[in-house]
């Protein structure tokens, strides 16, 4: 068998660096036909050299944007498709795409902001920390898995459109929040099955009615009260505008409430020896 | 009704003439067996035989002894096995258990045997000649480029020859155990120790404290499903990061520890809120395919300014193609755990019936990786039940680039193998995160066991490979030409690679 180099993702994509264009503290990364690894060198470069707004044209697929960036008051524009785990391990910047994302947005994120003016694919905000991602249409499987919360840190997800199954699975902390409004699939039901399954914290909004068979057997299902839409209020509040949606709108339906049962899920499963 | 079927395990014995009447025995017991009253008054029942107490003891009056309790006889329905019965009748519980596999499975170890030199080719004495145990753990290219030095020699050309691997100045790392699960004391023990040894810890998957940002430049930081305490700092401190897939104490499920044991620093260091249970669910949700592996690793390298990346793994069935494919994946090292590996806490059926033993596994993953072709893709570290330089010494020549030490690390701090880690009242301070019982391991003593007993077993290690006659434990890795087995069937000489002694 003949030795080769490990495969990577790089057909189509050429492994130089992009033309980058500099105008104040905005940089503008022409992403076209460029290989991740190369393209983010320059997002990060751009960040370390002061940048506060950089701007990526021509975005197509590419991996890892903003992934692990740490900064705050930076904003990165994303025109185009952004490609897998976006903002993974991010803490601190703003991403605003201006399309879809796929798989792994806010993927164990820390801080900051997604906004994605699209779809969105499977496994977004896993394991996130903080911050906020906002999806204006329709996401995939296991959105907002394992979700957690730590004193100060309570991420917070909205997604505009339908969810498919384990949405909030696993869930330990923070606010997830389904619309079911820009859909494609409005014919659908708004969140597939095993909703919160596994889920021992934080809390799970829905805009309408779940069946408690789509529902893990963890979480209790309770028409959100006055209250709980007192402290969902500003956030919708902020999602709308950041998507440009009608807060009226968003409230003029029943909100259904999520939320675990017991902290401690698997507390007595066990019988030490 | 009686309050239990199941008869204390051990017989606490105080032999009351010769005892002080100090106390001290009560005050050692992290079980809470004693009573005092006048003199020391043990409860059998909760003896987990630690011998913490008898360590103590400054008058050497107490031992403890195995129940011996006759059961009827009946070779199928071993004590152990009528206990697990009754205790289920009676919780309804999945068992839950702790440190490696107990079970009478062939210690293939203790089947094979190294080779020395005798008359012809000549061993080496270590004592007076240079003996070289440094490893390297990474990806080594596939050539060497060369370029003339101009005074008639070569030296390597720019940009060439390894890059990013971990600098081990002897093959023996500690194995991944986490903060929560072990105590802060013994985390900085396994922390100092990895320094002064030039090798590393690994944090498990607790994450990092900031008592160990000192020594993070020998510390391998892991990401596993739980994602506890994972971020860009976090990434950017450890010299190396690994993601867990599994472990050899419980292969294929995840991860869970018990609120108790979530107080206000380890809360802190994995980022959780106190008192909740920390689960890590049995996959990574982001794993599903060898490609989405392949994603991750690259997205750790990316947060990382690309650090070397590892990844664990349970030994199983099929294991030699889950490594090619991570190696495929682009991992630096494949970081292999046998069946008789320990665990903080695991359900008994799992630890004790699920996975292979890592000699297995470890001669199975080089064989494969050699025959593709991309064995200098990455490294293997074979951990599972290191429990000897002898051990060492015959994974190496299987063909591991390294090995890790958990349990016999554990013991160096005082483990006498009780099997009550998930109980978190360790009364050695070791498995706990109760203060009283925490301060019993001083980190300075700490570190001084475990670097004793690593370069005690790198002296042995050196002595073993200068009766090979070869100089450098390089020489020895995958060399299976220098073992034998005695008492294995041909087939699982086969598998090993390794003939039977007297051929």
């Amino acid at each position: 068998m003949p030795r080769q180099m490990a495969p990577g993702v790089t057909e189509g994509y050429l492994k130089v660096a992009p033309s980058v264009a500099r105008d104040g503290d905005t940089v503008t990364i022409d992403a076209a036909g460029i290989y991740y690894r190369q393209l983010n060198e320059a997002i990060r470069g751009a960040i370390a050299e002061g940048a506060t707004r950089v701007v990526l044209k021509n975005v197509n697929g590419q991996r890892y944007i903003g992934t692990g960036v740490k900064a705050k008051g930076v904003t990165i524009e994303v025109h185009g498709t952004a490609g897998n785990d976006m903002a993974m391990f991010m803490d601190g910047p703003t991403i605003e795409v201006f399309g879809a994302a796929q798989d792994g947005v806010g993927n164990t994120m820390n801080a900051g902001k997604v906004i994605v003016h699209g779809d969105a694919g499977d496994v977004l905000g896993y394991g996130m920390r903080g911050g906020a991602v906002y999806v204006k249409g329709d996401v995939g499987y296991r959105v907002g898995i394992h979700m957690k919360a730590y004193e100060s840190l309570v991420p917070i997800m909205v997604c505009g459109g339908n969810a498919r199954d384990f949405f909030g699975e696993y869930m330990a902390g923070g606010i997830l929040v389904l619309l079911g409004m820009n859909t494609q699939f409005a014919e659908q039901p708004l969140v597939g099955s095993f909703v919160g399954a596994g889920m021992h914290g934080g809390v799970i909004y829905l805009r309408g009615q779940v069946e408690s068979w789509q529902c893990g057997k963890e979480v209790g299902i309770t028409e959100a009260t006055e209250e709980d839409m007192a402290a969902l209020k500003p956030i919708l509040a902020d999602y709308c505008e950041a998507q440009g949606m009608d807060l009226a709108e968003v409230l003029s339906v029943p909100f259904t409430k999520l939320a675990p049962f017991s902290h401690r899920p698997y507390g007595k499963m066990y019988a030490p020896m | 009704m009686p309050v239990s079927f199941i008869q204390p395990e051990f017989k606490v014995k105080i032999d009351y003439d010769k005892c002080h009447k100090c106390g001290r025995c009560v005050q050692q017991c992290g079980w809470g067996v004693y009573n005092f009253n006048e003199r020391p008054i043990p409860d059998d029942a909760k003896c987990r035989a630690c011998h913490r107490c008898v360590t103590y003891c400054p008058a050497h009056c107490i031992s403890i002894e195995k129940n011996q309790l006759a059961y009827r006889d009946n070779d199928n329905w071993s004590p152990a096995a009528r206990k697990a019965v009754w205790r289920q009748a009676e919780t309804g519980g999945v068992l839950l258990t702790s440190m490696g596999n107990p079970l009478p499975y062939t210690r293939i170890f203790d089947h094979l045997v190294l080779d020395a030199c005798q008359v012809t080719n000549p061993s080496i004495d270590p004592l007076r000649e240079p003996m070289e145990l440094r490893t390297f753990i990474g990806h080594k290219p596939d050539s060497v480029g060369v370029e003339s030095d101009g005074e008639g020699g070569f030296r390597l050309a720019e940009g060439e020859g390894m890059k990013n691997n971990l600098k081990l100045d002897t093959p023996i790392l500690f194995s991944p155990m986490s903060y929560g699960s072990v105590s802060l004391n013994v985390h900085k023990s396994l922390a100092m120790a990895a320094q002064r040894l030039g090798t590393f810890m690994n944090t498990g998957e607790g994450g990092l404290h900031a008592d160990l940002y000192p020594y993070q430049d020998n510390v391998i930081v892991q990401v596993a499903s739980g994602r506890f305490g994972v971020n860009p700092d976090y990434l950017n401190r450890g010299a190396a990061i690994e993601i867990k897939i599994g472990q050899g104490a419980k292969p294929g499920i995840g991860g869970h520890l018990p609120g108790e044991k979530i107080n206000k620093e380890v809360s802190g260091t994995r980022m959780i809120p106190q008192g909740t249970d920390a689960i890590s669910p049995a996959p990574h949700h982001d794993i599903y395919s060898i490609e989405d592996l392949r994603q991750l690793i690259y997205a750790l390298k990316e947060a990382s300014g690309y650090k070397p990346v590892g990844v664990k793994i349970a030994a199983v069935h099929n294991v030699a193609a889950i490594a090619s494919g991570i190696v495929r994946a682009g991992a630096d090292y494949v970081y292999l755990d046998g069946f008789k590996g320990g665990t903080g806490a695991a359900p008994q059926v799992i630890r004790d019936h699920i996975g292979i033993p890592i000699e297995i596994a470890i001669a199975a993953v080089d064989q494969r990786l050699r025959d593709e072709g991309i064995r200098n893709w990455a490294s293997v570290i074979a951990a599972g039940s290191i429990r000897s330089s002898a051990d060492v010494a015959k994974a190496i020549a299987l063909g591991a680039d390294a090995v890790a030490i958990g349990s016999a690390s554990l013991m160096a701090l005082g483990c006498h193998l009780c099997q009550s880690c998930h109980t978190g009242s360790c009364s050695w301070g070791i498995t706990t995160q109760k203060p009283e019982l925490t301060r019993r391991i001083d980190p300075e003593w700490g570190a001084e066991q475990l670097t004793n007993l690593v370069h005690a077993w790198s002296h042995e290690l050196q002595e073993i490979l200068g009766a090979l006659g070869v100089n450098a434990v390089e020489s020895l890795r995958g060399s299976r030409e220098r073992l034998r087995s005695i008492g294995l069937d041909e087939q699982m000489n086969k598998v090993l690679g390794v003939k039977p002694a007297g051929m």
